[in-house]
């Protein structure tokens, strides 16, 4: 399965028990990787099952109960199970402590422990699907969620689960940069991935907690029947949207802010130049984790809450907008005059900047209240959490395993293939939510099952659309699977990038470097370095060559 | 070499511990005193100001947050700066709910049965 010639992670120790015991960071990551693509075709299924209904008015395949449980499983399964430990637990996990210069991280065993605690946590999501899927949307609102009769326990303590296995791998994490950089390595001379993860962990540790009390408080809501959110016992149903939302929206940083750290290694990687304002995109994804904290209410500007919260969570909100803006920058004048080729990680670069751009942008005019109290709950608002979340975070997701894959597996995967799957997911993607910029802005509600007439055209495109992306992921799927087993034998440098992971072999031997690196270069110093068949050369050298040739 | 400084035991006099608890139960005796008086709206504020002291008395020195690493201390208090944001951005929700509304301050009457069960 993996290059046999030489010992490395993947062959050092064989059989189930060896991968399941394991304490190995890279191993940990790759069933953490396999998990969580597990959700996303689950989570990808139920998604093109709602589009399927949608495409025509009136009920055609699923009657209105079912379509609700579609919708929330769509959502929760996406959210918990995916795109939170996408990122940092996945990809993070195998790529962290190798761009440390680490043998580790910091705590293997709890990184273990995370792993396990993920599956109990969606072992109960399942569960939930079997004993009646719920249907409050994956937010579990009050006061519905205190009365349907569908399965909310199982599923709010499966999220409930999976957040400790979150604040797991946050601690971990943050533990591992602060005690774990190779020497030499100094906060500003780490990579700007681990700088992200740095911020995602520090929002994982601080908010996630939150959202267990939060759920704590519901089931025993629904059990005991407390009647903190019942006003009829004086208590709020809206206080269990401040209560989700302090946790939640931090958390779609907690989601964005690893895709954004991927984008900057890419971008540099694959424009051969040196990163433009390194200090600022650090500062921006810690700028970005503090004020993720401030503008929860951004959520509820129908809900009832008071005009006053209105406008002050309003103003805080629209100041994302700059350190997001800050990055975005810095990422076009990284690219400017640089020597850029267009690989597949780079395709998806360019292709998180313009779907980004579009879910910033919109986020921004729905955070203007006179805005979104039109656009509320329309499928503006879900065009606009699609552009970032799949737009932003998917797409970078993507494009961080197509670069990493060789030093993942040791094998390079079919780049023609790589490009048409890109295409059909880039076209596909902006086809299926594009239209539903539209469709909100012309009223069609989110969370329905029927629609006037009027919307059909538009609903048609969405779910050609959402075709489009399904025949994308498949031809992902086949090269990506067919890779691991027949793929070319990758070098240890295919992309000539200079951060530490590249150093090592791929696949990393166990250990991941023979001896502990030393930090002799910056992460993006191509203006001084450049790496030939896997050798670092340093430009001068270079050009000295030239002049005594001349 | 970094694990040896923060491994090293912090021993403190034990009169100290007595100094601390004494105060403590000072404390209490003046809660206790104090909920004979009326303050009228700052009765929460006069009681959450000894609990504050006391609970603060209480990680200070017998928790050793006083003579230990400092990140420790920065951990602490940014988890209160946090509940903090979340009681106070709450609040400018829950005070200020009948401003332009009034509708809004009670919306639902009291009897009201909004869970059919």
């Amino acid at each position: 399965m993996s290059v046999a010639t030489t010992a490395n992670y993947l062959n050092a120790e064989k059989g189930i028990k060896s991968w399941l015991f394991t304490l190995d960071h890279k191993r940990i990551g790759l069933m953490y990787l396999f998990a969580v693509m597990t959700s996303f075709f689950l989570g990808g299924v139920f998604a093109l099952l709602i589009r399927l209904e949608l495409l025509h008015p009136g009920q055609d395949f699923f009657t209105a109960d079912t379509y609700n449980q579609l919708f929330t499983l769509h959502g929760a399964v996406m959210i918990f199970l995916f795109i939170i430990p996408a990122i940092p637990a996945a990809l993070g996990n195998f790529v962290l402590p190798l761009m440390l210069g680490a043998k580790d991280v910091a705590f293997p065993r709890l990184n273990l422990a995370s792993f396990y605690i993920y599956v109990v946590g969606a072992l109960f999501a399942l569960y939930s699907i079997v004993a009646g899927a719920v249907d409050t949307g994956w937010t579990f609102y009050t006061p519905y969620s205190t009365t349907t009769s569908t399965s909310v326990i199982s599923m709010t303590m499966g999220a409930f689960i999976l957040g400790f296995s979150s604040i797991f791998t946050g601690v971990n994490f943050i533990a591992t940069i602060h005690k774990m950089r190779a020497p030499g390595m100094t906060w500003f001379k780490m990579p700007l991935m681990v700088w992200a993860l740095y911020a995602t962990s520090i929002i994982q540790v601080l908010a996630t907690p939150v959202l267990g009390i939060t759920l704590l408080l519901l089931v025993i809501e629904r059990t005991v029947g407390i009647g903190i959110f019942d006003p009829a016992m004086g208590g709020d149903p809206v206080l269990f949207q401040h209560f989700f939302w302090f946790y939640s929206h931090p958390a779609v940083y907690i989601m964005v802010l690893p895709g954004m750290g991927i984008i900057s290694e890419l971008v540099a990687t694959f424009s051969k130049k040196k990163i433009f304002g390194y200090k600022l995109i650090a500062y921006s994804s810690l700028g970005i984790a503090l004020i993720s904290f401030l503008v929860w209410g951004h959520h509820m500007f129908t809900s009832g809450q008071s005009e006053f919260s209105s406008m002050v969570f309003s103003f805080l909100t629209f100041f994302v907008g700059i350190p997001s803006g800050i990055k975005m920058f810095n990422w076009l004048a990284t690219m400017y005059k640089g020597r850029i080729t267009f690989e597949a990680p780079m395709l998806y670069t360019i292709a998180f900047m313009f779907l980004f751009a579009i879910g910033g942008f919109t986020g921004i005019m729905l955070g203007a209240i006179s805005i979104d109290i039109h656009m509320h709950d329309t499928y503006f608002v879900v065009a606009h959490f699609h552009y970032t979340m799949m737009g932003g975070t998917v797409i970078a997701f993507l494009g961080g395993l197509h670069y990493w894959w060789p030093k993942i597996w040791g094998r390079m995967y079919n780049e023609k293939l790589a490009r048409v799957a890109w295409a059909f997911i880039f076209v596909g993607f902006n086809v299926t939510f594009f239209t539903q910029f539209f469709l909100g802005a012309q009223g069609m509600p989110r969370r329905y099952y029927n629609y006037l007439d009027q919307y059909q055209p538009l609903h048609m495109y969405s779910t050609y659309g959402s075709w489009m992306l399904g025949v994308g992921f498949l031809i992902m799927a086949y090269y990506l699977i067919y890779s691991i087993y027949k793929g070319p034998k990758a070098p240890n440098n295919p992309w000539g990038a200079l951060s530490m992971e590249w150093q090592t072999t791929s696949p990393p031997i166990q250990h991941n470097f023979e001896d502990q690196p030393v930090l002799e270069h910056e992460p993006y110093d191509y203006d001084t370095r450049m790496v030939v068949n896997d050798e670092l050369i340093k430009k001068e050298d270079v050009k000295e060559k030239e002049d005594i040739n001349v | 070499m970094e694990q040896h400084n923060t491994a090293t035991p912090h021993v403190l006099p034990l009169s100290l511990y007595f100094t601390v608890a004494g105060t403590l139960f000072v404390l209490t005796g003046i809660t206790v005193a104090v909920s004979f008086v009326h303050f009228g709206e700052f009765n929460i504020i006069v009681a959450m100001l000894i609990a504050t002291v006391k609970a603060s008395l209480v990680a200070l020195y017998f928790m050793h947050l006083k003579y230990d690493n400092k990140l420790f201390m920065a951990v602490f208090l940014s988890s209160l700066i946090f509940l903090g944001l979340f009681l106070t951005l709450t609040m400018t929700d829950t005070m200020h709910r009948g401003d332009i509304d009034p509708i809004k301050e009670h919306p639902i009457k009291k009897e009201a049965i909004i869970y059919d069960k």
